[in-house]
C-alpha cells in the first residue's frame, strides 16, 4: 500500500478509500453543461426520474403479482387493486408512468432531431438513445401482457403474429417466441422474465452508456454553437459566472430540472389519480379469452404510428402481398430513426427553423406521425385505410428523401 | 417568453394527438345510443293508470305465481332447491320479495302480460326458433287483475337501506340468478351448466364490469341490453332508475373499492406537488441569479 | 521461450475452443425457449360431424386454435380442394383465425359469409378471402376422416390430396 495518513474527517476517510471528492467534481460540480438551453433540456433528467418511479413501483407490484394464466388477472385486479394497501397507487403509477414515459421520450427524441443533436461527434448519443427507445418499447410490450386482460392477450397475439410474415422461418419463429402454438402460459412466464429482469438490466446498462456517451461531445445547446469547454469552465471557476457559456450540472443545471420536474409531476399525478383510462384500457379489465376477439384491437398509443405504417399497406403491389409490404415498411420504420445521423448530409448543427429545407421536413414529419398515430387507432375501413396508406407512404418518402434535401441545403449554404 | 412558446407548441401537438386517439376514437368506436328509458313506454299492453288492489292481488298471486316463485317476504318459501328449479325451468325463477321495489311498475305489469316482448327477447323466443320462455304469458288476465298483482308485490316488497348491504340485496335480486360476482363471493343461483344451455353461453362475472364497461355504458346497457348489444340473450330486466343506480353502486363498491381513497389522496398529492414546484422555482431563481 | 508462431497457434486454438463453448451455450439457450414436448404433442381433436346443423357454424378447439366446421346446405356448392366430404354431406373445415392478423371471424348465416370484426376482412363459406386485408384463404388444418368423425392433427389421404392440389 502507498503512503497512508490517518483521516481527520469522515469526508477524508471516504475520499482516501473511494476518491469521493474527485468523483463528485467529475460527476456533479465540474460536469459542464451549456448555459444556453431551454426546458427541453430537462427531459433527460425527467426520464431518469420516471424510470426510477417505474422501477420502484414495479418492485412493489412484483411482491403480489403471479405470472400464471389462471392467477395473473385476479392477482392484479383483486389482490393488488383492492387488497394491498396502496397497491392500486403503485399500479396506477406504473401504468400511467409507462405511458407518459413514451411521451417524454418522444419529446426528448424530437428535440434531438430539431436541434440537430445527433451529428458532428454526437452520433453515439443518438444511437444509445435509440437503443433505449427500443428497449423501452420491448419493456412496454412485455409488461402490457402481464395483467392478462383481453387487450394484453390480443395485443400479444397480433404483435407476435407479425413475425410470422418473415419468409421461411416465420411460422416456426412465432411458435418459438410464444413457446406454444398460441399465446399461452409459456408465453406469459417468459415475457414476465423479460419484463422484470432481462430488459430492465439492459435498460440500466444502456442508460449508463447513454450518459457516458454525452461526456466527450458534450450536450448540444439552443444555437448549435461549438465552443471550447475548458476555456469556459475556467472562466466559470474563476468567478466570471455571468460571462461563462457553461454551468455545472450541480447545482445550477439540476435546480432548473427540479423545477421542471415539479411542474411535470403536478400533471403526472393528475393523470395517476383522476385520468388514467388512457393508460389502463377498460377492455383490459376483461380477463383474457383466446376464443373471443374484442371488437377493436389496438396497441398502446405510443406504438400506433408504427402499427399504422404496418397496416397502411392493405393491397397487393407488383405481386407482393399487402401483408409483406406492410411488414417491410414496419421494419423500415423501426430502424430508420437509428440512421438519421447518416441520412442528414448537411454538416450544419442548428435548430430546424434556421435551416431552409430541413424545417419543412421536420414539421411535415411531425404532422405525418400525428396522422399515423390518430389513424392507427381508428378502424381501418373505407377512407381511413387510404389515409393510412398515404401517411405510411409519406413516412417512407420523407426518410428516403432526407439525404437529398439535406445535401441541397448544404450546397445552398456553401454558395453563400 | 421563448420557453412559453415552446411549451405552447408541445401542448398543441400533444392536445391534437390526444383528442384524436381518445375522445374522437372513442366516439367512432362507441357511437352514442338512445338515452335510457326508465318508464318503459314501448310496452303498452296493460293500462297502468288503473289503481291496484293489493288484497285482491294477494289472492291472484297465491293462485298463479307461487307454484314456481318463492316470496320469502310473504312467507312463501321456494318449492324446490336451486339445482332442481334450474333443471326444471332452465333458470331459477326469481324470488318475488324484491320485485315490487326493483322493477318499474309499468314494466312489471307488461311483463306479466307478455314476458318476451317486455324483455325484448323476441329474437330468441319465436315461432321459428321453437323456443319458449319458461314463464307463460298472462295476456288473458284483465288489466285490473294485473295491476292488483303489481300493487300486492309493491306492498310486500322488502325495504333496503341505502348502503353497501342494501345495494348488495338489490344486486342479488336483479342480477344474481345468472351472474357471478367473484370479488364479492357471489355465485349465480342457477348452476353454470344450466345457464350455458339457457343463455347459450355462461353469463360473465361482473366483478370488474364497472371498470371494463364503465358507468356510462352500464347505464344504457342494464336499461336495455339490445340497444348496445343487438341479439344478446340477456333480457331487459326492467329495473327502476333507483334500483339500477343501486346495482351500479354495488358494482363500484366491489370492483373499484378504492375510489374514495384515490380521489381524496389525489388532491393531497397534487397540492403537495404545487408547493414542491413553487419552492423549486424559488430555489432555481436564487441559483440562476448568479449565472445570468 | 515460445516462438511467435506457437504463441499464435495457442491463441487461435483457445479462441476456437471458446467460440465452440459460446455457440454450444447459445444452442442450449435457444432450446430452452423451444415449446415443450408436451405442448408439441398436444393431442389430436376428434369431432363427430354427423350431428351438425347445416349453415350453422360449429367451433372446436384444436391446439388452442378455434377450428370452424360448417356443414353445407343443399344449395351451397362445394369447392374443389377446399370442401371436405364426410358421409353424404359437404363441410368446410378451417382454422378460424383471420389470415390477416389472427382474429376470429364470425359467421353471418343470412349472408352466408365470414366477417372479421378486427379489420373488416370477409370470407366465403369455403374460407376464400373475398374482401379486405386478408392475404389468403383461411388455413385448413391437417385432418383425417374416420367414418363420420374428423381427427384434427392427423394427415389423412383426403388432406394430402388437398395440399397436393394447392
Amino acid at each position: 500500500m502507498a503512503k497512508f495518513k490517518k483521516a481527520d474527517s469522515m469526508l477524508e476517510w471516504f475520499d482516501q478509500r473511494l476518491g469521493v471528492v474527485n468523483f463528485a467534481k467529475v460527476m456533479m460540480t465540474e460536469y459542464w453543461i451549456p448555459k444556453n438551453i431551454n426546458f427541453l433540456w430537462a427531459m433527460g433528467v425527467l426520464l431518469t426520474m420516471l424510470f426510477t418511479m417505474l422501477l420502484v413501483s414495479g418492485i412493489f407490484l412484483l411482491m403480489y403479482y403471479k405470472p400464471d394464466v389462471n392467477m395473473a388477472f385476479d392477482s392484479v385486479n383483486y389482490t393488488i387493486m383492492q387488497e394491498v394497501a396502496y397497491g392500486w397507487l403503485f399500479r396506477h403509477i406504473h401504468a400511467v408512468g409507462a405511458s407518459v414515459v413514451f411521451l417524454i421520450i418522444y419529446i426528448h427524441m424530437f428535440t434531438g432531431i430539431y436541434y440537430g443533436s445527433y451529428k458532428k461527434g454526437r452520433e453515439m448519443i443518438w444511437i444509445s438513445g435509440m437503443l433505449l427507445f427500443m428497449l423501452f418499447s420491448a419493456e412496454g410490450f412485455s409488461g402490457y401482457m402481464l395483467p392478462w386482460g383481453q387487450m394484453s392477450y390480443w395485443a400479444a397475439y397480433v404483435i407476435t403474429e407479425i413475425f410470422g410474415g418473415i419468409p421461411f422461418i416465420g411460422d416456426d419463429l412465432v411458435v418459438w417466441i410464444r413457446g406454444n402454438f398460441y399465446v399461452a402460459d409459456a408465453t406469459l412466464t417468459r415475457f414476465f422474465m423479460l419484463h422484470v429482469l432481462l430488459i430492465p438490466l439492459a435498460i440500466l446498462g444502456a442508460i449508463v452508456f447513454h450518459f457516458y456517451s454525452l461526456r466527450f461531445p458534450h450536450v448540444n445547446n439552443e444555437k448549435g454553437e461549438f465552443f471550447d469547454y475548458e476555456v469556459e469552465a475556467e472562466k466559470y471557476l474563476a468567478g466570471d459566472k455571468k460571462h461563462s457559456k457553461v454551468i455545472p450540472f450541480w447545482p445550477v443545471f439540476l435546480s432548473k430540472d427540479v423545477f421542471v420536474m415539479g411542474v411535470f409531476l403536478i400533471f403526472f399525478f393528475y393523470l395517476v389519480f383522476f385520468h388514467y383510462d388512457f393508460a389502463m384500457d377498460p377492455i383490459n379489465f376483461d380477463k383474457a379469452n383466446g376464443l373471443k376477439t374484442p371488437a377493436h384491437i389496438y396497441p398502446e398509443w405510443y406504438f400506433l404510428w408504427s402499427y399504422e405504417v404496418l397496416r397502411g399497406w392493405f393491397f397487393e403491389i407488383a405481386g407482393i402481398s399487402g401483408k409483406s409490404l406492410g411488414l417491410m415498411a414496419f421494419g423500415f420504420a423501426n430502424v430508420i430513426f437509428l440512421l438519421i445521423p447518416w441520412l442528414d448530409r448537411s454538416p450544419t448543427v442548428k435548430p430546424a427553423n434556421q435551416r431552409p429545407f430541413f424545417k419543412y421536413w421536420f414539421w411535415i414529419l411531425m404532422a405525418d406521425l400525428m396522422v399515423l398515430t390518430e389513424f392507427g387507432k381508428l378502424p381501418p375501413t373505407g377512407p381511413n385505410a387510404w389515409v393510412g396508406f398515404g401517411a405510411s407512404l409519406t413516412f417512407l418518402v420523407l426518410f428516403l428523401s432526407l439525404p437529398f434535401i439535406t445535401k441541397m441545403e448544404a450546397k445552398k449554404a456553401g454558395r453563400k | 417568453m421563448k420557453e412559453f412558446k415552446i411549451l405552447a407548441v408541445i401542448l398543441i401537438l400533444v392536445g391534437i394527438t390526444y383528442y384524436g386517439i381518445e375522445p374522437y376514437a372513442h366516439s367512432v368506436m362507441h357511437p352514442e345510443v338512445a338515452p335510457a328509458d326508465f318508464t318503459f313506454q314501448d310496452v303498452k299492453n296493460v293500462d297502468t293508470k288503473l289503481t291496484g288492489n293489493a288484497a285482491n292481488g294477494k289472492t291472484l298471486v297465491e293462485a298463479n305465481c307461487i307454484a314456481c316463485h318463492a316470496i320469502e317476504a310473504a312467507g312463501n318459501p321456494a318449492v324446490m332447491s336451486n339445482a332442481d328449479a334450474a333443471a326444471s325451468y332452465g333458470v331459477v325463477p326469481p324470488d318475488l320479495s324484491h320485485a315490487g321495489r326493483i322493477y318499474d311498475a309499468n314494466f312489471l305489469a307488461n311483463f306479466v302480460f307478455d314476458p318476451v316482448s317486455a324483455m325484448h327477447l323476441q329474437h330468441k323466443y319465436n315461432a321459428e326458433s321453437g323456443k319458449q320462455f319458461p314463464m307463460p304469458s298472462y295476456n288473458w288476465m284483465a288489466p285490473q287483475d294485473i295491476m292488483d298483482i303489481v300493487a300486492y308485490l309493491q306492498s310486500i316488497a322488502v325495504k333496503v337501506t341505502d348502503d353497501k348491504a342494501g345495494h348488495k340485496a338489490t344486486f342479488e335480486a336483479a342480477c344474481g340468478r345468472c351472474h357471478n360476482m367473484q370479488y364479492a363471493g357471489i355465485e349465480a343461483t342457477t348452476p353454470a351448466d344450466n345457464l350455458k344451455t339457457y343463455m347459450g353461453t355462461v353469463p360473465p362475472d361482473l366483478s370488474q364490469y364497472i371498470k371494463s364497461r364503465g358507468e356510462h355504458y352500464l347505464h344504457s346497457f342494464v336499461n336495455d341490453p339490445q340497444v348496445l348489444l343487438k341479439g344478446t340473450s340477456m333480457p331487459r330486466v326492467g329495473l327502476t332508475e333507483k334500483a339500477q343506480e343501486e346495482v351500479i353502486a354495488y358494482m363500484e363498491e366491489i370492483g373499484d373499492s378504492k375510489k374514495a381513497e384515490r380521489n381524496s389522496l389525489g388532491l393531497w398529492v397534487m397540492a403537495y406537488m404545487v408547493v414542491f414546484a413553487f419552492l423549486a422555482y424559488l430555489w432555481k431563481r436564487k441559483i440562476w441569479e448568479e449565472v445570468h | 521461450m515460445m516462438d511467435e508462431s506457437r504463441r499464435g497457434f495457442i491463441g487461435k486454438a483457445f479462441g476456437a475452443v471458446a467460440a465452440v463453448g459460446g455457440v454450444a451455450s447459445l444452442i442450449a439457450m435457444k432450446k430452452t425457449w423451444d415449446p415443450l414436448p408436451s405442448v408439441m404433442s398436444a393431442g389430436f381433436t376428434t369431432v363427430d360431424v354427423s350431428g351438425l346443423e347445416a349453415n350453422k357454424l360449429d367451433i372446436v378447439v384444436w391446439r388452442g386454435k378455434p377450428v370452424f366446421i360448417l356443414k353445407y346446405t343443399e344449395d351451397m356448392k362445394p369447392t374443389d380442394g377446399r370442401t371436405v366430404k364426410v358421409g353424404d354431406h359437404y363441410y368446410s373445415v378451417m382454422i378460424g383465425l383471420c389470415t390477416h392478423l389472427g382474429c376470429i371471424p364470425g359467421y353471418e348465416e343470412d349472408k352466408k359469409l365470414f366477417k372479421c370484426a378486427c379489420h373488416g376482412g370477409e370470407y366465403s363459406p369455403d374460407g376464400v378471402n373475398t374482401f379486405g386485408p386478408p392475404p389468403r384463404p383461411l388455413d385448413i388444418p391437417p385432418f383425417k376422416i374416420d367414418g363420420t368423425t374428423l381427427v384434427l392433427g392427423d394427415e389423412g389421404p383426403e388432406y394430402k390430396k388437398m395440399t397436393a392440389k394447392a
